[in-house]
C-alpha cells in the first residue's frame, strides 16, 4: 500500500476546535443532550453575500476545508470528496415546512437549492474554482469512512494529487425533536448526562465538520499517515473480534501492538456494547473516547480522525479523552485505531500511524 | 405608504437574511439590486413569491419585475395599485 499523508486539518465541532491545544481546556458538556457547534467567525472565511443563504452545515463545511487547506499550504486540491449522513437538513426542513404551510404554493428556491447533499461539496469547489474530482458519499454511519477510503485510493492511485476529504452533519430542529421522539436521543429529564457511567437508551446528539488533505508526500505539517480504512453495514457482536484482528493483520499488526484506541462511545445502553466487548483486547493500549465532547452524529468519526491525527503528532492525550484509567503509553505512539458504529450498524476501523 | 414601505424593508430583511442590515439602512429610493442593497436573481425569485404570497400579485411579465423591483419606493407604489389582499 502507498503512503498517504495527513497534511492538513480543519475541524468545526462543539468544542473551539478552530484554535489551538483547545482541548487543554474543554468545554464540559452535562446538561446538555444536544450539543452544537461553536461558531466560528464565519464572514473571516465567506463573503457576507454568499453566507446569508447558508445553512450551518454548508458554513462549517466551507470554514473546516478552507481550514485544512491553508493548513496544509495548498491552494487548490485535486479532488474533493465529502460524506454526510443526513446532508442539508435545515434547507430541506424549510422547503418542506413550506410546502405544508402554504399547500404546496409559493416555494422558493434558495432552501431547495441549497437543500441537496452534495451542497458543501458544490460551495467548497465554487469558492475554490476547483473543477476536479467531486463526489459526495452519504451512506448513514460510513459516510465519512466512505470518502476516506476514495481518498485514500485517490491518493494512491493518481501521482502528485492531494485530495480534500471531509464529513459534515448539521442538527435541525424538526429532525432533533423527531430522535427524541424515537429515543435517538436521550430524553431531556435525564440530565446531568454522562454516557460512560450512567447509560441510558439514545446518545448525546451533536454535529460538525471535518475536513483532511491528503497526499502522498510527506511535508513538516504532517500530522500521520492514513494506513487504512474498512466498513461493514452489518456485523454481529460474534464477529467483531474476527472483524477487528483480519483488519490488523491485514495491516501487519496484532491487537497489542496498538497504544491508543479511540472508541465512539455515545452513551446508548442498546449499543455501547459492542465497545464493551472490544476493550479487553486492547488491554494494553490508552482507550479513549470523545462523543462526551463532541456528540453523536453520522459523520462524527470525521471528529476521532482529527483528534487521532493531534495525539500522533503531538505524541500526548488530552485527559478528558481517556475513557479508561489514565495511562498514557510510555513509549512512541505509533499505531492509532477508530472503532466507530453507528446504532449497531456501519462498523469502521480507521488505522493512522506515526510519521 | 410609510407603513407599506418599512413592512417591505422588514420582509426583504427576514427573507433575505440580510442579517447585518437594519430597516434604517435601507433609503427608499436605494437600488434593490447590483450596487444599493446587491440583491441577485436568485432573490428576485423570492421577492416574486412574496408578492404573490403576501400581496396577492401575479407577476405575468418577467420584464415588469426590473422596473417594479428597482427600490423600496417603487415596489411600494406598485403593490398599492395592485394589491388584491
Amino acid at each position: 500500500m502507498e503512503n498517504c499523508y495527513i497534511n492538513g486539518i480543519g475541524c468545526i465541532s462543539a468544542q473551539k476546535s478552530f484554535e489551538k491545544d483547545y482541548l487543554i481546556e474543554p468545554i464540559v458538556y452535562s446538561e446538555e443532550n444536544i450539543l452544537k457547534v461553536v461558531k466560528p467567525n464565519y464572514k473571516d472565511y465567506i463573503s457576507p453575500a454568499a453566507v446569508r443563504r447558508m445553512s450551518s452545515g454548508v458554513k462549517n463545511g466551507i470554514v473546516a476545508s478552507t481550514m485544512a487547506i491553508n493548513d496544509a499550504g495548498i491552494e487548490s486540491p485535486g479532488a474533493i470528496i465529502t460524506g454526510t449522513g443526513m446532508g442539508c437538513m435545515q434547507d430541506s426542513e424549510k422547503f418542506l415546512n413550506n410546502l405544508i404551510n402554504h399547500d404546496e404554493e409559493y416555494l422558493t428556491p434558495t432552501s431547495f437549492i441549497q437543500s441537496t447533499h452534495n451542497t458543501v461539496g458544490g460551495q467548497v469547489a465554487l469558492g475554490l474554482k476547483c473543477k476536479a474530482y467531486n463526489f459526495t458519499y452519504v451512506n448513514t454511519g460510513v459516510s465519512f469512512e466512505s470518502a476516506l477510503l476514495d481518498g485514500l485510493m485517490q491518493v494512491e492511485n493518481q501521482d502528485g494529487q492531494n485530495v480534500l476529504v471531509g464529513g459534515i452533519d448539521e442538527l435541525a430542529d424538526h429532525t432533533s425533536k423527531l430522535y427524541k421522539l424515537i429515543k435517538h436521543t436521550k430524553s431531556d429529564d435525564e440530565a446531568p448526562y454522562d454516557i460512560i457511567n450512567k447509560r441510558t437508551k439514545g446518545s448525546i446528539s451533536g454535529e460538525g465538520a471535518a475536513f483532511f488533505v491528503l497526499d502522498k508526500e510527506k511535508t513538516a505539517n504532517s500530522y500521520c499517515k492514513l494506513a487504512d480504512v474498512k466498513f461493514v453495514n452489518n456485523l454481529e457482536n460474534s464477529g467483531l473480534e474476527t472483524f477487528v484482528n483480519d483488519f490488523l493483520a491485514s495491516n501487519d499488526l496484532i491487537a497489542s501492538d496498538i497504544d491508543v484506541i479511540l472508541f465512539g462511545n455515545n452513551g446508548d445502553i442498546e449499543f455501547d456494547s459492542y465497545y464493551d466487548q472490544l476493550e479487553p483486547l486492547f488491554g494494553e493500549a490508552a482507550i479513549l473516547y470523545y462523543k462526551h465532547l463532541f456528540g453523536e452524529f453520522m459523520t462524527s468519526s470525521s471528529i476521532a480522525v482529527s483528534l487521532g491525527s493531534d495525539i500522533l503528532r503531538s505524541q500526548s492525550i488530552p485527559g478528558a479523552l481517556f475513557k479508561n484509567e489514565v495511562s498514557h503509553p510510555k513509549g512512541e505512539i505509533k499505531n492509532l485505531l477508530i472503532y466507530n458504529q453507528y446504532r449497531g450498524k456501519d462498523h469502521s476501523l480507521i488505522l493512522l500511524k506515526n510519521v | 405608504m410609510g407603513e407599506l414601505k418599512t413592512e417591505l424593508k422588514n420582509k426583504i430583511i427576514t427573507s433575505l437574511n440580510l442579517e447585518d442590515i437594519s430597516v434604517e439602512d435601507i433609503n427608499d429610493n436605494d437600488n434593490l439590486f447590483g450596487e444599493g442593497l446587491g440583491l441577485d436573481s436568485i432573490d428576485a425569485l423570492e421577492l416574486i413569491v412574496m408578492l404573490d404570497k403576501d400581496y396577492g400579485i401575479k407577476l405575468t411579465d418577467p420584464k415588469e419585475g426590473k422596473k417594479i423591483f428597482e427600490s423600496i419606493e417603487t415596489m411600494a407604489k406598485f403593490i398599492e395599485e395592485n394589491r388584491t389582499k
